[in-house]
């Protein structure tokens, strides 16, 4: 489904932020990145929907090259569905409207067909009731939810995740990762850059290793967390399970 | 001071046959009125367009909007109307130097315009300093969703935008009604001219200038109230200003 084969980035001309990344995510398999901050993990995860572009090296995306120069872009990224650290709710948009504006503008569906699905899925992650309120009026775990509503709607084939509960306070963090740990039992593809190894043990089929901009270990989820083959892994894992 | 004051010289007849001389400033301040209003429709116009340049990541787009902007703002409004309404013409060809002089109303035109795209500069820097207030995810979460740079602008980058500069777009709104009697300078007899014609009439100086005053005066609040309500009708619930 998304393969990423050497892909190196350099913003400006001697920083290199990703160097020789190669990994895929096949149809249905949850990957979690992870890696101390300045990685390149999100950066990696922003190439994948060409957020980011990168110079060498390439991904393709169910079948579709995204760094071809003649690739619909637009088009491309309509069908993966992505959730940021800070939401990104349109903050003008009634809660439903958030849901409905690229359903009809980049998909084309009627407005009633877009109700039907927004309401659906706001129901889906619990707060039909907030359907008409303006994002600013929720709190960061139901905004988050509402952003995983608004990727869904555009029936994705695979979801990215960047760190969706690091900008959440700890009490509001189980509500979104319940919500994707059900995706991630429905089938769903996705790629989620997280530091919840809790999430990761729990649904994650691999887990990537990256660090300062290179990935250092792709293991299945048991060989990960039993016995991480890298030392900067290890010491990793250590750290932020100590607590 | 030897100064005859004289309240009632507003009801009494005005040289030019046709009505009183409060019938000259209200002429006056019809045409300030429109002249502002028109210029204010250019100014939000080419503004908008500027400040979007300004703000595309595209080097070309906004190197257009960087020199669109210090040429409008770096020059006198006086020298611009100056350049507009005697140095244009003579400029052009023959044949269109000649129709530019022939149009009717031409010191109307030179001023909205010229005004208009004078302060379509300030709007321009405006606007831009706005997109560029609002966090970065706000793009990446539109192109992400598969909208296109225009859409991204109209549905979420621009609605935002307007709304955080609501503020500083009144004043410029303010200076546009006063900018509007410079043109008093290439022969628009818009409300100071006609104060200044009354002036001459009749050698009530006091009572011309204190009438025209209150009548900017009176725009001036009708605009201030006016941008007033239309941003507490736009304010969004929960957000910054918007409580």
């Amino acid at each position: 489904m998304i393969e990423i084969s050497h892909v190196n980035k350099w913003y400006g001309p001697s920083f290199q932020v990703l160097k020789d990344c190669t990994t895929s995510v096949a149809k249905g398999e949850v990957v979690v990145v992870c890696g101390p901050s300045g990685s390149g993990k999100s950066t990696l995860i922003k190439c994948v929907n060409a957020l980011e572009p990168f110079q060498e090296g390439q991904i393709i995306l169910d079948g579709i090259k995204v760094n071809d120069p003649k690739t619909d872009l637009p088009k491309l990224r309509a069908r993966v569905g992505m959730v940021f650290q800070h939401f990104e709710l349109f903050p003008h948009l009634r809660i439903i409207e958030n849901l409905c504006l690229a359903q009809e503008k980049v998909l084309g569906r009627s407005h009633d067909e877009a109700m039907a699905k927004g309401d659906k899925l706001l129901d889906r992650v619990g707060l039909k009731a907030h359907a008409t309120k303006y994002p600013a009026e929720l709190s960061g775990g139901q905004q988050q939810r509402v952003a995983i509503a608004r990727a869904l709607a555009m029936d994705p084939i695979a979801m990215l995740f960047d760190e969706p509960t690091s900008a959440l306070d700890p009490e509001m963090i189980s509500e979104v990762l319940d919500v994707m740990v059900d995706l991630a039992h429905e089938g769903m593809t996705m790629m989620v850059v997280t530091h919840e190894m809790g999430f990761a043990s729990k649904v994650a089929h691999r887990v990537i290793f990256m660090d300062k901009g290179e990935i250092v270990e792709d293991a299945l989820k048991t060989d990960f967390f039993g016995s991480p083959r890298s030392e900067r892994a290890q010491k990793f894992l250590s750290k932020i399970l100590s607590h | 001071m030897n100064y005859n004051w004289n309240w009632h010289i507003f009801f009494e007849p005005n040289p030019t046959g046709a009505g009183t001389y409060l019938d000259m400033l209200v002429a006056g301040l019809l045409l300030t009125i429109q002249t502002a209003l028109l210029a204010w429709v250019i100014a939000l116009i080419f503004g908008t367009i500027i400040g979007i340049l300004r703000s595309l990541p595209s080097r070309t787009a906004s190197w257009i909007g960087f020199g669109y902007v210090e040429f409008f703002r770096n020059m006198p409004l006086l020298v611009q109307l100056f350049l507009w309404f005697f140095v244009l013409p003579e400029l052009l060809p023959r044949g269109a130097g000649l129709w530019l002089k022939q149009i009717p109303n031409a010191p109307f035109w030179t001023a909205a315009i010229g005004v208009g795209l004078f302060m379509s500069a300030r709007v321009a820097v405006q606007l831009a300093a706005g997109i560029a207030s609002l966090p970065r995810g706000q793009k990446n979460a539109a192109t992400a969703l598969g909208l296109t740079t225009a859409q991204g602008y109209r549905y979420v980058l621009l609605p935002m935008a307007f709304r955080i500069i609501m503020p500083p777009l009144t004043s410029e709104f303010l200076n546009t009604v006063k900018n509007t009697s410079v043109a008093i300078t290439i022969g628009l007899i818009e409300l100071t001219g006609q104060a200044r014609a009354m002036q001459e009439f009749s050698f009530q100086v006091f009572e011309a200038f204190t009438a025209a005053t209150v009548m900017y005066l009176a725009i001036n609040i009708v605009v201030v109230t006016g941008m007033r309500f239309l941003e507490r009708s736009l304010a969004i619930p929960g957000y910054i200003t918007g409580k």
